[in-house]
């Protein structure tokens, strides 16, 4: 009896959150999915069955593909880049130094702010101009006697996105420091011990016993960094507002849908991002469950 | 911690890299403290590694004059979102814990998808189911849409929060005769204190943070501080130190809870390794 009016209750109680999920994630993906199957172009709803034809016409048009290579280049010099600052950061702070608790703090405070505050700062350090017009990064470099160092940015030719993963990179590498400082610390020392007592270096231990024990670390840390690549948008609007050279999905589907009024073509945009995203996180999300269960 | 054979002048060494990548952390942070304190006669692109000759505080009065609607929107929108959104995941998490019903374990996952989707998916839906019911425009419906998005993270926190707890003490109390709510109430609730500063902490920063929900959904008077500071930064009229200066104060709120709460914020972020 009482068992039976607990578990009506517990239904009740998760029911607002779950319905909430149901419309919002669930019901609202598949409401862009129709869009994206529509004619619709102008200010008002038009669910006029279109087929495919938004999705082809995104694969033939040059835009998207600039963005697809933009997001390619962003996400492999972002994602490696993080990881290897991450772990190169996690490794000395795990030598046991003095000041490592001062030392944790200031790399991992960009992960407070937003990506507004952090384009917008990193705007004016990377500001692009020259000569006695010079200033942030280039004036800094030109200081030190390093000009070689100066350059234009994220307004290089072609390749400007490639410097938009350096705000990137500043924002997030202290995340992944901690993830990789706890599994370090979750490595226990015996192992490492006994490596060395069989004759290993420092540098065997660490490649062949610390590096291979981290793997699940990276993969989360890959999984979360790449997914986040994937859908880049505050960070570059705030460094360098909507230029088509820095131009990414998430831009495009913003500028196409709110600006343009070209709804279709925007939500297909958004369902091709959801797949990109999906294709990386779903496989993650169930190993991660399973191996829960597991445990 | 380590035991290692190494003398103590190799690990000296080791700080130079380490001081070297807080001068990379510490710089932007340098950018908008000494722009933000200097006088305007003093602003000038060309200078702006200098230290200020005297202090003023010229830039904060004007950044925080442009700011202040938008720095009382995004508090007014942020403490309530992020209050609703924990107690919902306290819940949740209790209930998908301990009292798993048929077909929890379908929706947890379920529920946990919606924290990893890119909201570029939902958005034209979203825009349009508010103005439906009369929430576009304005912070309600974005204080709405940080509860529901926010949902899965914070469910997931207490969730795995709760598993910790010793199931024996909830049989117990069963046995005693305690339903579910009294036993939320008594022995989960009570004990819940550190988790629910991570999930506030966790929810205030992310939605403080937002942007893309924030210009999609409200107009200019409603804007939080993200969207005004971006304002800023695209306009013409206002100079570079004045968006320094109030780049730092949009990002006060949150820096003041990392300082403070900074232990709370590293299990947040841990907790949800999931999360991005």
């Amino acid at each position: 009896m009482r068992n039976k009016k607990d578990r009506l209750i517990s239904i009740a109680l998760v029911a607002p959150s779950i319905i909430a999920i149901l419309i919002f994630v669930y019901g609202f993906i598949l409401w862009s999915v129709r869009v994206s199957l529509s004619t619709w172009k102008g200010l008002l709803p038009n669910y006029t069955w279109n087929g495919l034809t938004n999705y082809i016409e995104l694969f033939h048009d040059p835009r998207f593909m600039i963005d697809i290579r933009n997001t390619a280049i962003f996400t492999i010099l972002f994602v490696s880049g993080s990881l290897l600052l991450g772990l190169l950061l996690a490794t000395l702070l795990d030598q046991g130094l003095k000041g490592e608790g001062f030392f944790r703090s200031v790399f991992l405070f960009p992960m407070a702010i937003s990506y507004i505050v952090t384009g917008v700062v990193w705007r004016w350090l990377m500001n692009p101009a020259m000569g006695s017009r010079m200033s942030g990064l280039n004036l800094l470099f030109s200081a030190l006697g390093l000009d070689f160092l100066a350059n234009e940015w994220h307004t290089t030719p072609n390749w400007g996105i490639a410097f938009i993963a350096i705000p990137a990179i500043w924002q997030m590498s202290g995340y992944v420091m901690a993830l990789y400082l706890s599994g370090l610390r979750a490595i226990p020392e015996q192992l490492r011990e006994a490596a060395r007592v069989d004759g290993a270096t420092e540098l065997q231990v660490y490649r062949r016993i610390i590096l291979p024990m981290l793997r699940p670390v990276t993969l989360s840390a890959m999984i979360i960094l790449g997914h986040i690549s994937l859908k880049v948008f505050d960070l570059i609007i705030a460094v360098a507002g909507k230029q088509v050279a820095l131009d990414v999905p998430a831009i495009y589907m913003w500028q196409t849908t709110f600006d343009g009024y070209f709804f279709g073509r925007g939500a297909a945009i958004g369902i091709l991002l959801l797949i990109s995203v999906a294709a990386l996180v779903i496989p993650y999300l169930h190993y991660s469950l399973q191996s829960e269960a597991e445990v | 911690m380590t035991t290692t054979t190494r003398t103590p002048k190799r690990l000296y060494l080791l700080y130079i890299p380490l001081i070297f990548m807080t001068i990379f952390y510490l710089i932007p942070l340098y950018l908008m403290l000494v722009t933000g304190f200097k006088s305007f006669e003093e602003i000038n692109l060309q200078t702006m590694w200098n230290l200020p000759q005297t202090l003023a505080l010229d830039n904060f009065n004007e950044a925080f004059t442009a700011l202040t609607p938008y720095l009382w929107n995004s508090l007014r929108m942020v403490i309530p979102a992020a209050l609703i959104s924990s107690m919902l995941g306290s819940i949740n998490g209790y209930v998908l814990a301990k009292w798993k019903f048929k077909g929890a374990d379908i929706i947890f996952p379920l529920i946990l998808f919606g924290m990893f989707i890119p909201y570029q998916s939902i958005l034209i839906p979203l825009v349009e189911f508010m103005r439906k019911i009369n929430l576009y425009g304005g912070i309600p419906g974005l204080m709405l849409t940080h509860i529901v998005y926010g949902i899965p993270i914070t469910t997931l926190t207490f969730r795995n929060y709760y598993a910790t707890i010793p199931t024996e003490l909830v049989e117990a109390a069963k046995i005693d005769g305690a339903g579910i709510l009294s036993v939320y109430r008594h022995i989960l609730l009570p004990n819940s204190l550190p988790s629910f500063v991570v999930v506030l902490i966790w929810q205030f920063t992310s939605a403080w943070n937002d942007f893309l929900f924030a210009v999609a959904l409200t107009r200019p008077d409603n804007w939080p501080v993200t969207v005004g500071l971006n304002n800023m930064a695209g306009s013409q009229i206002i100079s570079w130190n004045v968006q320094m200066a109030g780049s730092f104060l949009a990002a006060v709120p949150t820096l003041l809870v990392y300082i403070f709460l900074g232990r709370y914020f590293l299990r947040g972020l841990m907790s949800g390794a999931l999360k991005g």
